[in-house]
């Protein structure tokens, strides 16, 4: 059993907060990501758990043990860090037996565990190299066999992917998420990278200035965005945000479009403007269709390639500019005039006054 | 206006070859990238062309006329780093002056005083011109960095993977920035980097460096639809292309160690070759001809990435939306025939009769 | 790869880990770490300790044994370091002794009428002292000019042999000063140069260089060069980025470089004894050889030692800031 427990967990640094008071419940074998830009607090939230970075207030449960003041070493938990923090002097083999020699452990056993770390990972014909002379790649499989083979109550990562060519990084996510399949061990994973926590994490904690913005399965943090921070940063690109007013049981969008509220709506919208008529109208660039019929017009002023997919950057009144996934079949030079639809399941609807999400069931 | 050319570029330094007879060129106003893994010679190759590096073979021309014993300050191309661009005792704007200030320049102040204004509007820094760039973050820093090099409105912009150190988000959005910029101002601009998403959206061509060589050029579109080599077809599109074996029988493909089969094209197939097929062109359908068993679920949101394995293959495959498949479960697909890619065991694309 | 990682204000670790702030016995621990230094800084600061007492000692107080832990302070020892006195003549003494009584005499001119003495002029200490300041002073700044120069070249340019030349320049500091006196001393007889002030601040630049060139090379190689490439593709010479660029950041090993060399010219011993005697003497030489003249003068050597001290002292702790960056950042441990 390893659950992880942050109850009202902060950390300040003289009057700055960077971390403001947090809880999260851990399940064991759960793969929970932080994620959030650079100085969102994620990285000091990590290190609290590990107990590199001392705790303001709140406490920390480990498998309902508080840890809070405990010394790094007496938590049972692994590091991985961005940049493998490997030991340059000493060979592979050493770099992994290194934890296990530290407990003072017996030399079969170890030699045990480096077999069966050292297997899984791929990496036995590395043993005696150093670390030195390693590919990004190899290097960061080394630093996960050496916090593998304390098989500890919970992993912690740092960024591990972030050192690398962006290539690798999509294989060494599938590989940790592999790892994590087979181990079932519980595991804290700290990115800045949307795609990776929506790739990996079972959870997501989206963090941002220091506060958690919304706790959910990727799924719910992608359809379901807690807030226009959520709705932005989740997604590449981010959610579609346009100022509409409310009128008439529908949403207008300046002058280039008005789609009558989705069912489900009416209400909610409504009630949470209490008498204000703007509204933000979201939708992800797949939820917008380009058809001749469309309720929405605008002008094309720049398109991506993607490979398998383009991007339409489409400019509309307002000078917004919104973006449209669309296939590669048709070219629209700028300036193209184009129609386009939104599905209405996919659309969502925010406060602007408070940035919060308007939840479509009226409570 | 003006064309850059290389032409047979060599150079050479004691344990490694950094470039092995490089030649491309641009034109004014082109926005070319130079893409290739981390070592592949993309930094040599900017050094090279401002000065900072001496060629050992080859010459670098500028319509028609060789640049080749100009000091870099001669040559009139502004250089962006990765990183340690902004000097760090200097504010931003002195930051943003400072090539005006060169006495190789001997600007007066009014001028640049214009000049420094005009382009923190361009990048939108004008609120930052009073600080110390310690306290700027890293999207910041990148903006002037680039500032100072808009500033001297030179001839060339060489840019050494800028964005590389910077959040995901910010990547995402200062990409868009600087194509934009790129478009309005019209400056040609020679790019380099890693990333094969900054390289398809940014670039009007690319040029695909591998080990010191130029391996292929072409538009973006070229590049992914029709990669000259197993090494670029992986290098471009994500997720990575899936490369079998597979090996032809009469008219009949038969992908090694699993049921795969697909009608053989009009193509001089060897007898054993590689068989390309991109991640969005397996189609899962219940009524599909191939089975498979999902191994991992990736689930971006807009697309779901789909960890397949066929027999003794691992598949990849990619899917809009989120996925009804769970892990574990055997699925049906389809492929689609008329997007599928072949390259020979020495990695070269087969061409033939067009299908 | 660094990235611009933001983590809040630049906290140092140690403080930002402070497990003892919260738990009793690391705390307790703390203190009795805290009381043993405390202890043992004082038992090193003895030694300096007595000195500075006994250079406000008069002649008697000095020999005293047991020694004098409570006693009249007074600048007897400064003035037998800094004058020259002779016996006065019985009709002198008693013109002095007038001129005590209207107020018109010195301190140091009473203190030496008491003895019966005559103060006849500034003793040669002053001389020395100044020959200290001007050989030091100036073989300081030549040799951190001439080291920050060669340091910068190394640091940037591929020359052939560098390794080599690097491993030369470190080796002129491997023979102990003593051994290479003797050569040094027919060198500079032939050459003229004994007994100079030139020869001294040769020997010092030269002497110094070796330090010089690896510390500063040390804080050099930490500046990244694509600050000067940026510049020299902006349009400027090497020379105007490495004063405009690679100058201010180096403010603070150049500040370390310094303190380090002046200290070693200033205090320097065996080359100024052996290759200096009446012109180019410096200070430490005076202040230890004055122990033949005609008895110990214990006072008047504390005096000297402490005088000698304080400049130094001053200078390091002015500098104390760019020291303690500079030490810990660069190459070498000094």
């Amino acid at each position: 059993m390893a659950t992880i427990e942050l109850r009202k967990v902060e950390k300040k640094f003289g009057d700055l907060h960077a971390v403001k008071p947090l809880d999260l419940a851990i399940k064991d074998g759960e793969f929970v990501v932080l994620l959030g830009p650079s100085g969102c607090g994620k990285t000091t939230t990590l290190r609290m758990i590990s107990g590199l970075e001392t705790v303001t207030g709140g406490k920390i449960l480990l498998n309902g043990k508080e840890v809070t003041w405990n010394h790094p070493s007496e938590r049972d938990l692994a590091f991985v860090f961005q940049f493998y923090a490997l030991y340059s002097h000493l060979s592979v083999r050493q770099n992994i037996a290194f934890p296990l020699q530290a407990q003072g452990m017996k030399k079969q056993d170890i030699d045990a565990r480096l077999k069966e770390v050292v297997d899984i990972l791929r990496i036995p014909h590395l043993l005696r190299a150093r670390p030195g002379k390693l590919s990004g790649g190899d290097q960061q499989r080394v630093a996960l066999a050496r916090a593998l083979v304390r098989r500890p109550s919970a992993f912690l990562m740092d960024e591990p992917l972030g050192a690398l060519d962006a290539e690798l990084r999509e294989s060494m996510r599938a590989e940790i998420k592999n790892l994590h399949l087979a181990q079932h061990a519980t595991t804290v994973y700290v990115t800045h990278d949307q795609i990776e926590a929506m790739a990996m994490g079972d959870r997501i904690v989206v963090m941002s200035k220091a506060e958690v913005q919304q706790v959910g399965t990727p799924m719910e943090v992608y359809y379901d965005p807690a807030n226009l921070f959520v709705a932005r940063f989740i997604g590449s690109p981010g959610m579609n945000l346009v100022k509409g007013r409310v009128s008439q049981g529908a949403v207008h969008i300046g002058d280039c479009g008005r789609s009558p509220f989705p069912p489900g709506w009416n209400t909610a919208i409504t009630r949470a403007l209490d008498g204000r008529d703007e509204v933000l109208m979201g939708f992800r660039p797949e939820a917008a269709r380009v058809n001749g019929s469309g309720s929405f017009s605008g002008e094309v002023y720049t398109t991506d390639m993607h490979g398998a997919y383009t991007v339409l950057h489409v400019r509309i009144c307002g000078d917004e500019i919104v973006h449209i996934r669309s296939d590669r079949q048709t070219s629209y030079p700028i300036g193209t005039p184009v129609k386009f639809e939104l599905n209405p399941d996919m659309v969502r609807f925010f406060d602007p006054r408070t940035e919060s999400a308007i939840r479509r069931e009226a409570p | 206006m003006s064309r850059f050319e290389l032409q047979h570029i060599t150079k050479r330094f004691p344990t490694v070859t950094a470039l092995d007879d490089v030649s491309f060129s641009f034109e004014h106003g082109e926005f070319f990238v130079l893409l290739g893994p981390t070592g592949a010679g993309k930094t040599t190759t900017l050094r090279v062309i401002a000065g900072l590096e001496k060629q050992d073979e080859g010459s670098i021309l500028l319509d028609g006329h060789a640049l080749d014993s100009y000091t870099p300050a001669e040559r009139d191309v502004a250089f962006v780093f990765q990183q340690y661009s902004l000097y760090p005792t200097m504010t931003v704007y002195d930051n943003l002056a400072f090539p005006l200030r060169s006495p190789m320049r001997n600007t007066p102040e009014p001028e640049i005083r214009k000049k420094v204004d005009e382009a923190a509007e361009k990048l939108r820094i004008t609120q930052l011109l009073n600080r110390k760039t310690a306290q700027l973050s890293g999207g910041e820093m990148q903006r002037v960095a680039i500032g100072r090099a808009i500033v001297r409105a030179p001839r060339l912009f060489l840019m050494d993977e800028p964005l590389s150190n910077l959040d995901a988000k910010l990547r995402e959005s200062l990409r868009v920035e600087l194509k934009h910029l790129q478009k309005t101002q019209g400056s040609t601009t020679l790019f380099v980097t890693h990333d094969q998403i900054e390289a398809l959206t940014m670039a009007d061509r690319i040029a695909v460096l591998n080990e010191g060589r130029i391996v292929q050029q072409g538009t973006p579109d070229d590049i992914y639809d029709k990669p000259g080599t197993t090494f670029v077809a992986q290098l471009v599109g994500t997720p990575k292309i899936n490369l079998l074996k597979a090996g032809r029988q009469d008219g009949t493909i038969h992908v090694v160690d699993s049921g795969l089969t697909v009608p053989a094209p009009k193509l001089p197939l060897p007898e054993s070759f590689l068989l390309g097929i991109r991640p969005e062109d397996i189609r899962p359908d219940p009524k599909g001809a191939f089975t498979a068993n999902v191994n991992l679920i990736e689930p971006l949101g807009v697309e779901t990435i789909l960890h397949l394995r066929s027999g003794n293959n691992s598949l990849v495959g990619l899917v809009p939306g989120m996925a009804a498949q769970k892990v574990g479960e055997e699925i049906r697909f389809d492929i689609v025939r008329e997007k599928l890619h072949f390259f020979g065991s020495d990695g070269a694309r087969i061409v033939g009769d067009a299908r | 790869m660094a990235r611009f990682e933001e983590r809040g204000p630049r906290i140092p670790v140690a403080q930002a880990t402070r497990v003892d702030k919260v738990n009793p016995r690391a705390r307790a621990l703390r203190v009795f770490i805290a009381l043993v230094s405390v202890i043992m800084a004082l038992i090193m600061l003895l030694p300096v300790g007595v000195m500075a007492i006994s250079a406000l000692k008069t002649r008697a107080d000095v020999m005293s044994a047991p020694p004098k832990i409570l006693f009249r302070p007074t600048l007897e020892g400064f003035m037998l370091l800094f004058t020259d006195r002779a016996v006065a003549s019985p009709a002198r003494l008693q013109e002095l002794q007038e001129n005590a009584k209207t107020g018109k005499l010195g301190l140091f001119e009473r203190m030496a009428l008491d003895a019966g003495m005559e103060i006849t002029g500034p003793s040669a200490y002053v001389t020395r002292l100044e020959n200290s300041v001007i050989i030091a002073g100036t073989s300081t700044v030549t040799s951190v000019v001439l080291g920050l120069f060669a340091a910068y070249a190394f640091s940037r340019f591929g020359l052939k042999g560098k390794n080599d030349l690097l491993f030369f320049i470190l080796s002129t500091r491997m023979l102990p000063a003593v051994v290479v006196t003797i050569p040094l001393f027919l060198m500079y007889r032939q050459l003229g140069l004994h007994d100079r002030h030139l020869g001294m601040i040769i020997l010092y630049t030269v002497f110094n260089l070796s330090f010089s060139v690896w510390l500063l090379k040390g804080f050099i190689d930490e500046i990244p060069k694509e600050y000067e490439e940026a510049a020299l593709v902006d349009g400027y010479t090497r020379i105007q980025a490495f004063f405009k660029i690679v100058l201010p950041q180096a403010v603070s090993g150049i500040a370390a470089t310094t303190v380090f060399c002046l200290i070693f010219a200033w205090n320097e011993y065996a080359f100024a004894l052996m290759l200096t005697s009446q012109r180019a003497r410096t200070a430490p030489v005076t202040i230890a050889t004055m122990m033949g003249r005609g008895g110990i003068e214990w006072s008047a050597i504390a005096a000297g030692a402490m005088g000698f001290l304080i400049p130094v002292v001053i200078v390091t702790f002015a500098l104390r800031k760019y020291l303690l960056r500079g030490i810990t950042f660069g190459a070498i441990r000094g």
